[in-house]
């Protein structure tokens, strides 16, 4: 076969191959912001024992979420960490409905074993060890796109602290990287999702205080289906009201709406 | 270990050489020989992705191919779906961000066949297809096999791009790099140390088959 004849066979088999639609029986994709890193792989899990249903998780920022949905992304539905954005998609037509409040996030500062820092709610530690100069690096999230980096700004505000901390923030992309920034040993500490700092996986590593509720806006964390949500992802939604996800959610620190 | 994003590394890898494949001699050849005004210009674009930034690539690309651009949207309608997010959309970034590392060493190869070579082949009475496929390709193919690796261990290597136009999707755009990022932020070293040394050893063996190939022409041809 003569190199231009080959080079036409083989454009012609890639577009046959890859026009094929994904197959209608896949697992739906289901965006979810990374506070519900661990929660949410329980629920699924419950979910698939209980209804044999699979669905498949992807963990991110809710921002970026939101701009991928804007853009296109294939999801089914979408859980935010905050509810504004969910409302920006409705209102804009990406969604089926408003969806529904499916928990109230809270703040932690998390601080890894032999950190300069005390794990203490009011701040007050890291005030001492930023006027110590004790402080190299704390990690939050992304306060321009992830909710919880968000919460986390205004409650350093109400300390005061926002500005002296500047020089030493590392922002992680999402929730669930600041975490792992916070507790990687190459920072004192950070503040992340109470949801996280629960995680069996980052329990043993270090230790957390909760930050007053009223020090920041609420984290309202909104679900929704998204417009082409087919049966699975409907039944998933329905299921974050059930009893057995409820249960997950509460042990992972979640505040649940009255159901 | 994530099969999934392993086994769609691969897939991708394999699309993106089989469509540079051909590409890279066309391209690589017409670049050795052909001498015309501008030919520095179309070099010069040919090596921009290796000093661009994956992130402004990834920019373009979102503004270039996402739905509410011309080609986006000429996508949607011909294919029903979207071409950012989905693996089409990295087959497409991943042989246009390719293309320095597919046509610099095959053009390399080219060149390094002797003018006369070629034009004893033509009085032989060859057409340039013929040529080609006699004369030309059994002297360059080590610098398209050099070509070829790099782009495949190159594509299995690819992050940004892909983190800016893929999403992250289990069996779709989560390829095995986006795999270990997305691990190592769940806490799970050990699946993202697995995967990292599984890349490493097969980016290790794609290297070294390369410079086995090279050495054993340059035996031949000595």
């Amino acid at each position: 076969m003569n190199p231009r004849r080959l080079f036409l066979a083989l454009a012609a088999a890639a577009s046959l191959n890859l026009a094929q639609p994904a197959a209608a029986q896949e697992p739906p994709v289901i965006a979810a912001a990374s506070d519900l890193q661990f929660a949410l792989e329980e629920i699924a899990a419950a979910f698939t024992a209980e209804s044999g249903q699979v669905v498949t998780l992807s963990f991110g920022s809710t921002g970026n979420f939101a701009r991928q949905i804007r853009e296109g992304a294939p999801f089914q539905m979408f859980l935010a960490a905050d509810e504004s954005f969910v409302f920006d998609l409705a209102r804009d037509g990406f969604t089926r409905d408003e969806g529904q409040l499916y928990a109230e996030g809270r703040i932690v500062i998390q601080v890894p074993e032999g950190s300069a820092l005390a794990a203490d709610g009011t701040l007050e530690s890291l005030r001492l060890a930023l006027g110590e100069g004790r402080i190299t690096r704390f990690a939050i999230a992304n306060p321009e796109h992830a909710p919880y980096g968000k919460r986390a700004e205004e409650a350093l505000r109400h300390a005061g602290l926002w500005e002296p901390i500047q020089p030493f923030l590392v922002l992680g992309e999402n929730v669930s990287q600041a975490a792992q920034f916070a507790l990687s040993g190459n920072a004192e500490g950070g503040i992340i999702a109470y949801s996280l700092a629960l995680a069996p996986q980052l329990e043993s590593q270090g230790s957390y205080a909760l930050i007053p509720a009223e020090w920041h806006q609420p984290l309202l964390q909104r679900m929704v289906l998204l417009k082409d949500a087919g049966p699975v992802a409907e039944a998933f939604y329905a299921y974050m009201s059930a009893p057995g996800a409820r249960a997950i959610m509460d042990r992972y620190g979640f505040t649940l709406p009255q159901g | 270990m994530d099969w999934t994003a392993l086994t769609l590394s691969l897939e991708l890898a394999a699309w993106t050489v089989a469509i540079l494949l051909p590409v890279s001699v066309l391209a690589g050849r017409g670049l050795a020989l052909a001498r015309f005004r501008g030919r520095g210009a179309v070099e010069a674009l040919v090596m921009l992705p290796l000093v661009l930034p994956p992130t402004v690539f990834g920019f373009y690309l979102l503004l270039v191919f996402g739905r509410n651009s011309p080609v986006g949207a000429l996508w949607q309608a011909t294919f029903g779906h979207q071409l950012v997010f989905s693996f089409e959309g990295l087959v497409v970034a991943s042989v246009i961000f390719n293309l320095p590392f597919a046509i610099q060493p095959a053009q390399r190869g080219f060149e390094a066949i002797p003018a006369d070579l070629r034009e004893a082949a033509a009085t032989c009475g060859m057409s340039p297809l013929r040529s080609l496929w006699k004369v030309e390709l059994p002297l360059a193919w080590p610098g398209l096999v050099t070509a070829m690796v790099l782009t495949f261990a190159h594509t299995l290597g690819e992050f940004g791009i892909v983190l800016m136009v893929g999403g992250s999707i289990p069996g779709e755009t989560k390829t095995i790099a986006i795999a270990i990022y997305d691990r190592v932020q769940a806490f799970d070293m050990g699946a993202a140390g697995t995967m990292a040394a599984a890349l490493v050893a097969i980016s290790f063996s794609a290297i070294a088959v390369t410079f086995v190939l090279s050495a054993r022409v340059g035996r031949r041809l000595a």
